[in-house]
């Protein structure tokens, strides 16, 4: 476990050191493909019959602050490990030129700190790699010197950070409350966390105070709305393969924050305050679907669809809260729906940043809508392929998006109806405005100067396919991600 | 009669170099090494003869009285004394320079008597040879207008001064009967009214002779215009005397009168007088020092206030204050000299001692730069300088019965705001660059002196038992002084 | 003895630099350099062998002389946790400052000098166990300070460095106020500090000598509404005096508070702890703002010092182990990380742009000309922000965790503190460093050997920190276990 955080660690000391940049991205590339052989070793040998947290490693840190160097995983942390060794390289070669050596750094740092993040279990540990990947993704954002892009990677900072200390300070409270900062010990507390609070403090509210420090922290990282205005200029302003791992994996910090800190803490205020979350999940599905559909930008258009995608997942997990007992089925079939939302949002959101970023390159660095049309013509398999992408996004069945929104709206409308019914007009709206993609880039009349616009290069292919074949292996065979978290 | 004689000789030796001093000046008016030489000369005799022979005793009824106390100020006076010979060298005008130098041993005679004596009438006139003298010193350069002023006024306030004394001694006289102040000191009861004023003006007498208010007037301009050597010793031995002769007839003679000035506990006697004195010195003098731009008017001031800060020590009037008050005046004499020593070089090679003649003093002479910094650092009360301890002293002192905390609240801000003026000074002499290319002056003498001066006052702060300890080792200060204090 | 040898070096340092001829002038940064490295070697020394067995006594290093028997003050040094801890601290920073000072031509004799005697006063306090001691050497900073601000400093220097030593001695009168009223009201005719530190002084006493004392040191510190001195002081000094002053001196402020206010009168402190936090809190939280306002670099610097120290005097308030353990440590966390940012700002960037205006810095495209340079500074400001993985996150973990037991309805502003430095540095590295605009390159004096040397240093100390703070922390929570401090410690008990 300790060995997988380090590799790239070590590789982005290994790349500083390289002498040009083509050696930093054959060195960073051959570290990530170590990083996904490894993470890829793991999910194959975690024992699934036994399930829980496996691979455990414990040293002491801080003895006096109770801090430990505590590390594991779980099927979820596998999930997302092997997530993010997957879209780490997938960012790297669509990168294309223009990449620095700094930038193969900083992206070795920010999956250093994303592993970290995955399967670190005490609290202090899980926070420093939690606020310490804002650094490489920072400098990642700003790196094209823009006005625009500094602005936004400031923004996209100090919002995060601000989550930060808002969850900080929730988790000391839970500290002092519990004296411990072990997640697995905290999560086996579960319900006593909530009046252990009310006594450490005397004031029976100081539990909602600490949930709602910690919500406050995590919803922005997600981010939920309102609570989201920094996301569509960061994503927007960065370059694209810097994009892919926002939206990819970084957005999945926050997800993977909710189930793991906060729903194992505090089961009886997810109960009883789910409907307001869940108005909060609806608000973020609807609102950024709506906002989606307003864009011209391509990449302000994804980011809101991002944002709405990972609403799916938070109203997944409110939804199965709010229900605590009864529906096993249904809870089950929403939790993995949300599993799974969270590692095809992954995926599809990466390729689609991916495409922008294509296009961007092409265009020079024009992705306006309207700048486009009709490249079906002179680009087929650009097309095809990003064709097969927004797909995807938006759940065509037989492609890996719609088994995890099938399965969160299946167990949804068991468990709060009207939630999902609300939810499902986001569902309309999305492929309005993914449609409205194809049709509007991609159909219609060439204009003139786009006759000459190249088609998909092979080494450009290459690094697509991949991830087009992942999509139609997992909506084929989801088992294959569900089995991780399931007991067979 | 023959242990009177040994017990005078110091003084004695004075006067014969003095005499001799006189009849070189006027066989060879010029010959003004071999004056300075003869007169260090016989200092050196003196304070042989001082430190060799001790006698301790009460001659003439009181009239001389020596003991380690006593010896060891006539000791300190002496050194001063020889500091502003040397100084005098530098900074006295060549015309009379015999009779300069003659003038001020008469007054280190008058001082070394005012050590060693218990009786009211040999105090004021030991006072008054003291003080002639310095009058004469002060008016000393003829050339010079301002040296003129202070002449006259050092001379027209003393007398006045001296006129309160005198009042305030004979009525102390007039109702105890007696010039001794062993003997005074057996009255008790109610104070008469008469003994009041008498009391009242003595303080007075005194307020000019250590220069507080409200006879501090004279100071900034005598300090100024005066030849700085002449200066050095009003400021430095002049100070040690009065203080130390003040201490004497307040515990010694009056002890049963002391009252207190502590806040809300008011008792009549002289330490509320001083207590008041005391506060106005402090704030005055202070506050006055910060627009000033000559350093001699600058030390002026600050002596007004470091006469406050002594009188704070005063009014406490029990043993340990006493024995800060003494170790802090001659802290303070030392440190003065000192300072005074650096602007007799300076006046030598700038032609002045404004603020500006200082600049660039670090680069030209780093040596005197340093010993100014250790100096008025020492003034300002920063250790690890002996004027740290001093105050440090004098103010646990003053505070340890508990009834002089506004005094102490008043005297500490007042000495943090004092490190302001110093630090302008000091900011001209070291980090300022010099207007004009400056050749130093050789002052050898001069110079060797304020560096030992400056080395002592480093000494006396790392070690301040070097002195504390015959202050007050075998109790000296309580068995002489306050034998009959009566609390 | 060893803890002699500290100060001793630096003193002795620095009178042997006085007698350097003129000619030899070069030789004093050698000299110094000697100093301050016998002084971190003896300062490393008594921190590795201090001795942490539980069986071990709580002070170590002991040693007493008479020294001026007549009023009970006597040569006592010694150490606990805390002073070992700062003794490094100021090992660290007096090296490097010589490093950074390697290029200081006009009249090096007077500025190592007076540099010396700074170190060796701070030295001095951070192991007396005599009070008197303590402010001697307390206060035999305060006039090098002057000098050096004064002679070698920069913008508005005569000004500056005349505010920060009037803030300095009237911080001192006041202590000297209460000390002397202590030792007066006590009656024990000592100034040692455990004997002191027995007690028996009234609740009506302790309520204003507490007040008086602490408000005399926290001027040091930087405590708000009396902190106007550090900027104008910081900006005005020259590189390595910045470093002294965010580095080690208030340290010595916040030290002292915490040795001799505290310490001697619990019962005042009670009394008035939740003012003083709420005055900590408004330095966390009005330092952060005023930075972000700031156009000069240093002073962005400098305001966040004030911020940062506001962290470590709340921390001291909060009366348990967490927040004040975590009070020492953002002392050394801050002394070092303060230390760092102000060479950069002070000498890597201004001896060469001869600008810190944050405009101006942009338009250089620092990142380009000198690379070096805006490397540390990234690495400072993001140890600043107290991210983690450096010394200031753990730091400022402990004290928001002692905050959420003592004043939790403080949190949110100290939280908001948090958010608007991380804003102000982010804002600062930003626009100086990482330019937007069209920039003009320029070219300069590449970084100097000494100078990486000294950056590499502290940024090692920094992160390394951050990774082990046990180091730290271990040595520092055991001192509140000690006689002198345990009465002091209100511990919830935690399940």
């Amino acid at each position: 476990m300790t060995l997988l955080t380090l590799i790239p660690f070590l590789g982005a000391l290994l790349v500083a050191c390289a002498p040009s940049c083509r050696i930093a991205r054959a060195v960073g590339l051959a570290v990530m493909a170590g990083v996904l052989a490894f993470a890829g070793t793991l999910a194959i040998t975690y024992d699934r019959a036994a399930g829980g947290i496996q691979f455990l490693e414990r040293h002491a840190w801080i003895p006096s602050l109770g801090i430990e160097y505590f590390v594991g995983a779980d099927g979820m942390s596998l999930m997302l490990l092997l997530l993010t060794a997957l879209i780490s390289p997938f960012a790297l070669l669509a990168a294309g030129p223009g990449l620095s050596k700094l930038h193969v750094v900083l992206i070795l740092l920010l999956e250093t700190t994303l592993l970290g993040t995955f399967t670190a279990l005490n609290f202090i540990h899980w926070f420093v790699y939690y606020e310490l990947s804002l650094v490489p993704a920072f400098l990642l954002i700003r790196s094209p010197g823009t006005k625009a892009a500094t602005a936004a990677a400031l923004r996209f900072f100090i919002y995060t950070l601000l989550g930060g200390i808002a969850l900080l300070i929730g988790f000391l409270a839970i500290q002092l409350a519990t004296g411990t900062w072990d997640l697995i010990h905290l999560a086996m507390l579960g319900p006593k966390v909530d009046p252990l609070l009310a006594a450490q403090f005397g004031w029976p509210p100081a539990g909602l105070l600490v949930f709602c420090c910690i919500f406050l922290g995590l919803a922005v990282k997600v981010p939920v709305v309102p609570f989201h205005t920094w996301l569509p200029d960061a994503y927007s302003e960065s370059p694209s393969f810097v994009t892919m791992l926002l939206t990819g994996l970084m957005s999945k910090m926050g997800v993977y924050g909710f189930l793991r800190l906060l729903v194992p803490l505090f089961p009886q205020r997810m109960q009883e305050l789910s409907t307001p979350l869940l108005w909060l999940a609806l608000a973020t599905i609807l609102f950024s679907a709506f906002a989606a559909l307003a864009q011209t930008d391509l990449k302000r258009l994804f980011a809101y669809s991002s944002i709405n995608h990972l609403g799916y997942c938070l109203l997944g997990i409110f939804a199965v809260a709010s229900v605590p007992l009864g529906a096993p089925a249904a809870r089950a079939a929403a939790t993995n729906g949300v599993l799974l939302q969270i590692f095809n949002h992954g995926l599809t959101a990466a390729t689609l940043f991916c495409f922008v970023g294509f296009l961007e390159r092409r265009s020079g660095g024009l992705r306006g809508m309207a700048d486009f049309g009709g490249l079906r013509a002179v680009a087929p398999v650009f097309t095809g392929l990003m064709g097969i992408a927004i797909f995807s996004s938006l759940g065509l069945p037989g492609l890996n998006g719609f088994v995890g929104e099938f399965l969160i709206f299946g167990g949804t409308l068991h468990l709060v109806w009207w939630a999902a019914a609300l939810a499902v007009i986001g569902l309309f709206v999305t492929a309005v405005f993914l449609l409205n993609i194809l049709q509007k880039v991609f159909a219609g009349p060439l204009p003139g100067h786009w006759s000459k616009f190249p088609d998909l290069t092979a080494s450009e292919i290459l690094t697509v396919v991949p991830s087009i074949g992942l999509m139609f292996l997992l909506g084929i065979f989801p088992q294959l991600l569900i089995a991780l978290f399931n007991k067979p | 009669m023959t242990n009177l004689l040994i017990a005078l000789a110091p003084e004695a030796f004075l006067v014969i170099t003095a005499l001799v001093v006189l009849g070189i000046g006027v066989s060879a008016p010029k010959a003004r090494g071999a004056i300075t030489a003869a007169t260090l000369l016989g200092g050196l005799v003196a304070a042989a003869a001082l430190l060799l022979h001790p006698v301790d005793g009460n001659f003439l009824h009181g009239m001389v009285v020596l003991n380690p106390l006593a010896r060891l100020f006539k000791l300190v006076l002496l050194g001063l004394g020889l500091v502003s010979v040397v100084f005098a060298a530098e900074s006295f005008p060549k015309l009379h320079f015999a009779e300069a130098l003659a003038l001020l041993l008469f007054s280190m005679v008058g001082m070394m008597l005012l050590a060693g004596t218990e009786d009211l009438l040999m105090i004021f006139l030991a006072l008054e040879l003291t003080s002639l003298p310095l009058y004469i010193l002060a008016a000393f350069a003829k050339e010079s207008r301002a040296s003129a002023e202070a002449g006259l006024k050092y001379f027209l306030i003393g007398s006045v001064a001296a006129a309160f004394l005198l009042y305030g001694l004979s009525l102390i006289y007039g109702v105890a009967g007696s010039t001794n102040l062993r003997v005074i000191a057996k009255l008790s009861g109610d104070p008469d009214p008469l003994l009041i004023a008498g009391i009242a003006l003595t303080l007075l007498g005194f307020a000019f002779k250590i220069a507080v208010v409200p006879f501090q007037l004279w100071a900034p301009d005598v300090y100024e215009g005066a030849p700085t050597a002449a200066a050095a010793l009003i400021a430095s031995g002049s100070k040690v005397a009065g203080v130390f002769i003040l201490t004497k007839i307040l515990t010694l003679g009056l002890g049963h009168w002391t009252g207190t000035a502590g806040w809300g506990q008011f008792a009549p006697g002289w330490a509320p007088v001083l207590a008041l004195m005391a506060a106005a010195s402090v704030v005055l003098g202070n506050v006055a020092a910060l627009v000033q731009s000559n350093v001699k008017r600058l030390l002026a001031y600050s002596a007004i206030a470091h006469g406050g800060y002594l009188l704070i020590g005063l009014c406490a009037a029990d043993a340990p204050s006493l024995t800060a008050v003494l170790f802090y005046v001659i802290i303070y004499a030392l440190t003065t000299a000192g300072a005074f020593g650096v602007v007799v070089i300076v006046e030598k090679q700038r032609g002045g001692s404004h603020l500006e003649d200082f600049e660039g003093l670090g680069k030209s002479s780093p040596v005197l730069a340093l010993c100014l910094l250790v100096f008025l650092i020492s003034l300002a009360g920063i250790p690890p300088l002996a004027g740290f301890f001093g105050k440090f002293y004098l103010f646990t002192s003053a505070l340890a019965n508990g009834r002089h905390l506004w005094l102490v609240i008043l005297a500490v801000a007042m000495n943090a705001v004092s490190l302001y003026y110093y630090l302008i000074v000091l900011k001209h002499a070291l980090v300022l660059p010099a207007p004009k290319e400056t050749v130093p002056t050789a002052a050898p003498a001069s110079k060797f002196l304020v560096v030992l001066l400056a080395l002592a006052v480093l000494a006396l702060g790392l070690a301040p038992n070097a002195l504390i300890g015959p202050l007050s080792n075998g109790q000296t200060v309580k068995n002489i002084i306050i034998n009959t204090l009566q609390k | 003895m060893i803890l002699t040898a500290t100060f001793l070096s630096a003193f002795l340092g620095a009178g042997l630099i006085l007698l350097l001829p003129e000619r030899r002038a070069s030789l004093a940064k050698w000299i110094a350099l000697l100093a301050v490295l016998a002084g971190l070697g003896g300062a490393k020394f008594a921190f590795l062998s201090f001795d942490h067995s539980p069986a071990a006594p709580d002070y170590q290093f002991l040693t007493w002389l008479p020294w001026i028997p007549q009023l009970g003050i006597s040569f006592f040094t010694g150490a606990d946790g805390i002073s070992v801890v700062l003794l490094l601290l100021t090992g660290i920073i007096a090296v490097t400052g010589v490093l950074f000072s390697w290029n200081v031509t006009h009249r090096p004799r007077a500025f190592f000098a007076f540099y010396l005697i700074i170190i060796g006063g701070v030295y001095g306090v951070f192991q007396s166990f005599d009070l008197f001691l303590l402010f001697v050497f307390y206060e035999i900073v305060i006039i090098p300070k002057y000098f050096l601000i004064a002679a070698w400093g920069s913008t508005n220097r005569e000004y500056g460095a005349m505010k920060l030593t009037m803030y300095s001695v009237a911080g001192s009168a006041l202590v000297l106020l209460a000390l002397i009223a202590t030792y007066a009201v006590s009656g024990a005719q000592t100034f040692d500090l455990f004997v002191l530190s027995r007690g028996g002084f009234s609740s009506g006493f302790q309520a204003w000598a507490f007040p008086v004392m602490f408000i005399g040191f926290a001027v040091l510190a930087g405590l708000w509404p009396l902190h106007t001195w550090a900027p104008t002081g910081h900006v005005a000094a020259p590189t390595a005096v910045s470093m002294l002053l965010a580095g080690v001196v208030m340290k010595l402020g916040s030290y002292s508070a915490l040795r001799v206010a505290m310490t001697l009168f619990p019962e005042g402190l009670g009394q008035w702890r939740t003012s003083f936090a709420i005055l900590a809190t408004a330095g966390i939280v009005l330092g952060a703002l005023v930075a972000l306002a700031q156009k000069d670099l240093k002073f962005t610097v400098g305001y966040s010092s004030i911020a940062h120290m506001g962290f470590v005097l709340l921390g001291l308030m909060t009366l348990n182990r967490a927040g004040m353990g975590g009070a020492v440590l953002q002392m050394f966390s801050h002394g070092i990380i303060g230390g760092l940012l102000f060479a950069v700002v002070g000498r890597m960037i201004y001896d060469r742009t001869h600008t810190r205006d944050i405009a101006d810095l942009g338009k250089m495209d620092l990142l380009k000309a000198l690379p070096f340079a805006t490397l540390t500074f990234t690495i400072a400001s993001v140890a600043s922000m107290g991210l983690p993985g450096f010394s200031g996150f753990i730091a400022e973990l402990t004290i928001l965790k002692g905050s959420w037991i003592a004043f939790p309805w403080l949190l949110v502003p100290a939280g908001v503190g948090i958010v608007i430095t991380v804003a102000f540095t982010l804002r600062a590295l930003q626009r100086a460093f990482y330019p937007s605009g069209e920039p003009m390159p320029q070219s300069f004096d590449p970084i100097t050997f000494p100078e990486k040397l000294g950056a590499v240093l502290l940024m090692a100390v920094t992160v390394c920190l951050g990774v082990f703070p046990s180091m730290l922390l271990n040595p520092i929570l055991r001192s509140f276990q000690a006689p002198l401090m345990h009465h002091l410690v209100q511990e919830v008990t935690t399940k």
